[in-house]
């Protein structure tokens, strides 16, 4: 994803010159090729996220586009306040792109697993949030926050992540089918969309017709399609590597609200941490601590289903 | 047309300026019942200086490109600024009359939705770093434009102030200067109690300023020290501006309490006859 986000970015820099991105010390062996070839339009300001904000909002409303680059909770929570009033309060074109969503720094610690960044920036007023599921999307979402003209927050992985759907992505702040079903329909964002995937594969051995969607923009989030699952489905199982409040489950459960007949909603997430310690573990085995494994997804959803 | 290139003598001298932007100031926050008074009377003499002799700014078109940029980052002393708006003729001075009224743009924070205001504030330690951002981008234009910020004392307590103070001196941003309206009282106490910047100057000096200390009040010493932009040796400036809170209203003048009250009727009349004095 890392990889896919620079390439991009280069080549929108390439074709707009006011496009200019700093990092906050971080991103090393990602952003040099973009350092390399704008190097009037790069600046590494140090290990100052506040700092980085602020001048991020200085130069974007002196006319600029301005990526800001860091570590999950760095370039957000760090230097909320200045994305609230700098930024957002102004309208500055400033896109915060973070690196590792969800527990994607895996063993490096609570510190760097973001797991209410969506919910928080997704507050922010005039801010747009996308969170791609693949490398695709990450290119479509790269593409349309360089020229979007308005703030924007990009939740990326790390490296590695294999594309989920076709390489054509038209439109992407419209959900985007990975895979048909209509009985259970499992709304995904992120990367977490693969285990989802997984786990309808196993549900269908089960004799389920089950759907997935790619929900990768949350903000502005479209609720008409939402609704219209929600009347056509028995079940829409929302999942993301996120606490439940403030992300997907949050956005689909308002959505649907007040829609005459629906579909039950039921949400899968990353507990909230809450005073205990995270252990260490690759990505993959604090997803399945966290009971996103694709056995326990499969026995949750089942588990809904006999709820009925 | 910009302030600047008005024929000398339709421009303001900066005294008398600061004489009108200050009675403007006092009756705006009698008449909303508002605070932060002594904070806006003491820096009355710098914004005077910046308007009138400095700024390459234009109240017919303040989105002009290549202006100067001015931000206020003590957003709480918003209404002596507004006032200096208003007297260069961003907006009719009338409108003066709305400060914190339902429904007016004039808010008790600086706001960017008045003319001539770069950035809205409030919260303290956001300006510098906004302003080095467009000095930024000034210098890579070649426009010779440059960006002023005016940050309070107590706002030096914030860390997000030393981020920009360390970052600015090491991209050599000699477009940028800051002015400090060291007045040594903030909203608890005086500096030296509160969280004591001493040796103030010593800090700038060691993360690579161009430091110079003046009388905040002294308008031909801030004339000159403000239009020898850019600083030598490609370095910002940081002037840290001497000044007493409450200036130019005796019972206001080095008082805490000023921070907050709002002038009766009666102490009104009387600030106001002092200026005009």
């Amino acid at each position: 994803m890392r990889t896919t986000f620079i390439e991009t970015l280069s080549q929108a820099a390439s074709e707009n010159p006011d496009i200019w991105l700093l990092c906050g010390d971080l991103g090393y062996t990602v952003l040099e090729p973009f350092a390399a070839k704008f190097p009037d339009r790069y600046l590494n300001v140090g290990v100052a996220e506040q700092n980085m904000a602020g001048i991020a909002a200085g130069i974007a409303l002196s006319g600029k586009t301005v990526f800001i680059y860091s570590i999950g909770n760095f370039p957000t929570l760090r230097c909320l306040e200045q994305l609230r009033n700098d930024v957002c309060y102004h309208g500055a074109d400033v896109k915060i792109v973070a690196v590792g969503a969800g527990y994607a720094y895996g063993s490096q610690g609570y510190t760097h697993h973001a797991l209410e960044d969506v919910g928080i920036m997704s507050m922010l007023p005039g801010i747009e949030v996308f969170v791609p599921c693949d490398p695709n999307e990450v290119r479509a979402a790269t593409r349309l926050v360089a020229t979007s003209r308005k703030p924007a927050y990009l939740r990326l992985s790390r490296a590695g992540e294999p594309n989920l759907g076709s390489a054509e992505v038209t439109d992407l702040r419209k959900p985007r089918v990975l895979r048909q079903g209509q009985e259970i329909v499992i709304l995904a964002s992120g990367p977490i969309a693969s285990r989802a995937l997984q786990a309808a594969d196993e549900l269908a051995k089960r004799g389920r017709d089950v759907g997935v969607v790619s929900v990768s923009c949350l903000k502005p989030f479209d609720e008409t399609l939402i609704r219209k699952l929600a009347r056509d489905a028995a079940l829409l199982v929302t999942i993301e590597e996120h606490i439940l409040r403030g992300g997907l489950f949050s956005l689909v459960a308002a959505a649907i609200a007040g829609v005459a007949k629906q579909a039950h909603v039921a949400g899968i997430g990353v507990p909230e941490q809450a005073g205990k310690t995270s252990n260490a573990g690759s990505r993959d085995a604090l997803l399945d601590a966290a009971g996103l494994s694709v056995p326990a997804i499969v026995a949750t959803i089942e588990q809904f289903l006999s709820n009925l | 047309m910009s302030l600047l290139n008005r024929p000398s003598d339709n421009r303001p001298g900066p005294k008398d300026f600061a004489r009108r932007i200050r009675a403007h100031t006092l009756r705006m926050v009698h008449a909303a019942k508002a605070s932060h008074i002594g904070g806006c009377l003491s820096m009355a003499d710098i914004l005077a200086v910046l308007y009138t002799r400095i700024l390459r700014v234009d109240p017919d078109d303040p989105q002009l490109a290549g202006r100067d940029r001015f931000v206020l980052s003590k957003g709480h002393a918003t209404a002596v600024l507004y006032a200096a708006l208003g007297e260069c003729g961003f907006f009719p001075l009338s409108e003066l009359d709305t400060y914190c009224r339902d429904g007016s743009i004039f808010t008790g924070h600086v706001s960017h939705a008045v003319p001539g205001v770069e950035v809205s504030t409030g919260s303290l330690g956001h300006g510098l770093p906004m302003a080095i951002g467009m000095a930024l981008v000034a210098r890579a234009a070649g426009n010779g434009s440059r960006a002023f910020c005016l940050l309070s004392d107590g706002e030096c307590d914030e860390g997000s102030n030393w981020e920009g103070i360390l970052f600015a001196p090491h991209h050599k941003l000699d477009n940028l200067c800051v002015i400090v309206d060291f007045n040594k009282i903030q909203s608890f106490g005086t500096v030296a109690e509160v969280l004591n910047l001493d040796p103030f100057a010593e800090k700038w000096r060691s993360f690579g300023w161009h430091v110079v200390e003046i009388d905040g009040h002294d308008v031909a010493a801030l004339e000159r020290v403000l239009s020898a932009m850019p600083a030598p040796s490609a370095r910002p400036t940081v002037v840290i501006a001497h000044t007493i809170k409450g200036k130019g209203v005796s019972f206001m003048e080095n008082k805490l309490e000023w921070h907050y009250r709002s002038p009766s009727d009666e102490l009104l009349a009387q600030a106001l006859a002092e200026l005009a004095s």
